[in-house]
């Protein structure tokens, strides 16, 4: 496998030329947000920068049919009726372009629940295993990413099938798997020669503009020790509005919900994706909920990703690092600084005098 | 299970039974006869009945895997999907997903004495197991079964309770929250709340495991009698409800911290239930 080089000016041809036989997914101007939406002819994707919506996109769509169902009435007894109901089990090959390294490697997160020895969701693997991902490496590093500090970097290939560095006039596109490299087989790309050597120059550059990673080792413990010092979760969720843009932005947020949509006498199972911060998220018949305020919710939410999923799929944090639920937070609430807090927690001194032990 | 655990089964509805004003039970076979005849599974396992248009919602299997005609569900209408389920009659279809989730252990518990403690709809999942145990007799000790609802019209499963009131190896005590014209004149019926009724007939922990379902606030006052009486936190099981989606540990719904009720439960010791983080 080579790497290779394309202009700006083909990366659009190159798309189209993708599009007649994969759905692309690429990263589009939506009102004021980037998204992944698919690939419209002659349309220029916006790869200069960090999509607000993640690539997950590509693979767990935000709305995706399970099923179909049909009601037939029994014209003999219009009383009775029957169903038919028929899987949809997804049949596309699709290309996601313009993901970063850390959204793509968040579907790594997904793949040891989806795919497992447990279980296998033929919804999921159907449509990982059909999709290639074309990752942009990134030039622009901002206050929000750590990818670093969970074990990756800006020009991470983990999970990505090509990895697109940024150079001069282009980008140099190195093939990662063999499915990748069939991509590159284009007339639009030229090889990179030396142009190899100026991706391995920024790619060296960008990783060395993060600063020190923060040790991560051990915060699941912590933050269990915190689990019922609720105090700490109120402080932590103080300024949440349960609004749910953290959830719904993560790359590796993967519940969902299941909903029926019923036309007439047809209908589909939907799932889609939901939001563990909300309410309703768990609310049970009784009227009892075992996460009943935001500060339960947080609680979930953090230690699902830094405790519980580490402790059952052998220490991988459910974080990518790319930040978004730190850059679209309307209040700024910060996940880093909350595992931080749960790590370098210490008691609070007592007031005064009182020696507590 | 199907191939695809999100895709349900086609079955019919061959009996609907009304156990009580607001709880129903119905009796399917799956369309697919040769699934139907490879159908196994454990009592306590679950399953998702799928009224189409109105969603899934989880409920015990609670026949017992030693009588194969049927797979029987009791349905508490509270919602939705509930309320759709009430409107079925005898041959109209529906979707199944089961089994799901784990099951009691039937092996560890052979030889032992159990104690049933079971309010409301919580009879569901201890019905499956009592059957059971009934079926497989002589591996067991003493069995027990104290079954309380609200009042006698509130309690499910009549002709089954009718028929275990009569066997001598089984002791059945039945017990209301508050008089009842012609309730009381058999001493298997009792006034009173099924924790106070529970010491009063004083299961023996020796050699024993008590097996508990029921409202949240029954399963409290339940659990504190039953150490009183010596129950060990190991000797005593209960299932979990929680809200459940998909059933096969996907959704994210149902986890109490690392556990997910939907494939670690719905069944657990107490003990275990003591280690988890208390988010219950
Ligand atoms: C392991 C397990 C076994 C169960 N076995 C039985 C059974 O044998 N018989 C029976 O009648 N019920 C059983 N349930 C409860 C049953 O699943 C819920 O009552 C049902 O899902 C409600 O569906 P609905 O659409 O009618 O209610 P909805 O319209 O969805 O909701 C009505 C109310 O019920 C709450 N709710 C929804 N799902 C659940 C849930 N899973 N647990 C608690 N509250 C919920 C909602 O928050 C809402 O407040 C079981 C639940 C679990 C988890
Ligand atoms: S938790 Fe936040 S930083 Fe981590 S992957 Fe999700 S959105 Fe990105
Ligand atoms: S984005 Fe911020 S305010 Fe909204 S639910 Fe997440 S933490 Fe709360
Ligand atoms: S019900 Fe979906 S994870 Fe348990």
């Amino acid at each position: 496998m080579e790497a290779k080089f394309i202009s700006h000016d083909d990366t659009t041809g190159w798309l189209d030329a993708l599009s007649e036989q994969h759905v692309v997914l690429a990263p589009m101007w939506d009102n004021t947000v980037v998204t992944f939406r698919p690939h419209v002819k002659g349309r220029t994707p916006v790869l200069d920068r960090m999509p607000v919506l993640p690539p997950k996109e590509g693979v767990f769509p935000q709305n995706e049919m399970l099923l179909k169902y049909k009601y037939d009435k029994d014209p003999e007894n219009l009383d009775r009726t029957s169903v038919q109901v028929k899987e949809t089990l997804p049949q596309d090959t699709a290309v996601v372009v313009g993901a970063r390294p850390c959204g793509t490697r968040g579907m790594t997160v997904f793949d040891r629940v989806y795919n497992c020895e447990k279980i296998r969701d033929p919804y999921y693997v159907g449509r990982r295993e059909n999709t290639l991902f074309v990752t942009v490496a990134c030039t622009r590093i901002e206050s929000t990413c750590f990818c670093h500090d969970v074990g990756s970097h800006p020009a991470d290939a983990e999970a990505s099938d090509v990895l697109l560095v940024p150079v001069a006039g282009g980008y140099v596109a190195e093939p990662v798997t063999e499915r990748g490299n069939a991509l590159l087989d284009s007339p639009f790309f030229a090889p990179a020669g030396e142009r190899s050597a100026e991706a391995a120059e920024v790619k060296e550059k960008n990783r060395a503009k993060l600063p020190a990673a923060h040790d991560y080792t051990g915060c699941g413990e912590k933050l269990m020790d915190r689990f019922n010092d609720l105090a700490f979760w109120e402080e932590q969720s103080a300024k949440c509005i349960s609004c749910g843009a953290c959830t719904y932005l993560c790359p590796t947020c993967y519940c969902f919900n299941i909903t029926d949509e019923s036309v007439g006498l047809t209908g589909k199972r939907l799932r889609t994706w939901d939001n563990c911060m909300s309410f309703q998220f768990t609310l049970e018949g009784s009227g009892h909920n075992p996460r009943p305020t935001k500060a339960h919710r947080l609680r979930n939410r953090v230690n699902h990703k830094f405790a519980y999923y580490p402790d059952l799929h052998g220490g991988a944090i459910a974080c990518c690092g790319c930040g978004r639920c730190i850059k679209s937070c309307p209040v700024s609430v910060d996940i880093r600084a909350i595992v931080r807090a749960a790590q370098t927690y210490t008691p609070k001194p007592a007031p005064e005098g009182g020696d507590e032990r | 299970m199907n191939a695809n655990p999100i895709l349900p089964d086609m079955a019919t509805i061959i009996e609907v039974v009304d156990e009580t004003p607001n709880i129903r039970t119905f009796r399917v076979r799956l369309n697919d006869e040769s699934r139907m005849q490879g159908f196994s599974f454990m009592p306590g396992q679950v399953g998702q009945l799928s009224a189409f248009g109105f969603g899934e919602a989880t409920f015990v299997i609670n026949s017992s895997p030693t009588r194969m005609d049927y797979l029987q569900f009791s349905v508490m209408r509270v919602g939705e999907v509930t309320s759709r389920l009430h409107t079925l009659k005898e041959g109209d279809s529906l979707g199944v997903r089961a089994p799901l989730g784990n099951w009691f252990p039937v092996d560890e518990m052979r030889g032992k004495d159990i104690t049933f403690v079971a309010g409301g709809i919580g009879m569901a999942p201890l019905r499956t197991l009592l059957v059971y145990l009934l079926d497989n007799r002589k591996d067991y000790g003493k069995i027990t079964l104290l079954y309380g609802a609200r009042s006698p019209r509130d309690m499910a499963y009549q002709e089954d309770v009718r028929e275990w009131r009569e066997r001598d190896d089984l002791d059945v005590v039945l017990t209301v929250d508050a008089p009842s014209e012609g309730w009381g004149e058999s001493p298997q019926e009792r006034v009173g709340l099924i924790p106070h009724v529970l010491t009063d007939i004083n299961p023996s922990p020796e050699n024993a495991v008590a097996v508990t379902c029921g409202p949240p606030i029954m399963i409290k006052f339940t659990l504190q009698a039953l150490k009183k009486l010596g129950f060990a936190d190991d000797q005593i099981l209960t299932t979990l409800e929680k809200r459940m989606k998909c059933g096969v540990g996907l959704c994210g719904r149902c986890n109490i911290g690392t556990k997910y009720v939907c494939v670690d439960g719905p069944v657990f010791k107490y003990s275990e239930l003591k280690d988890l983080p208390d988010e219950l």
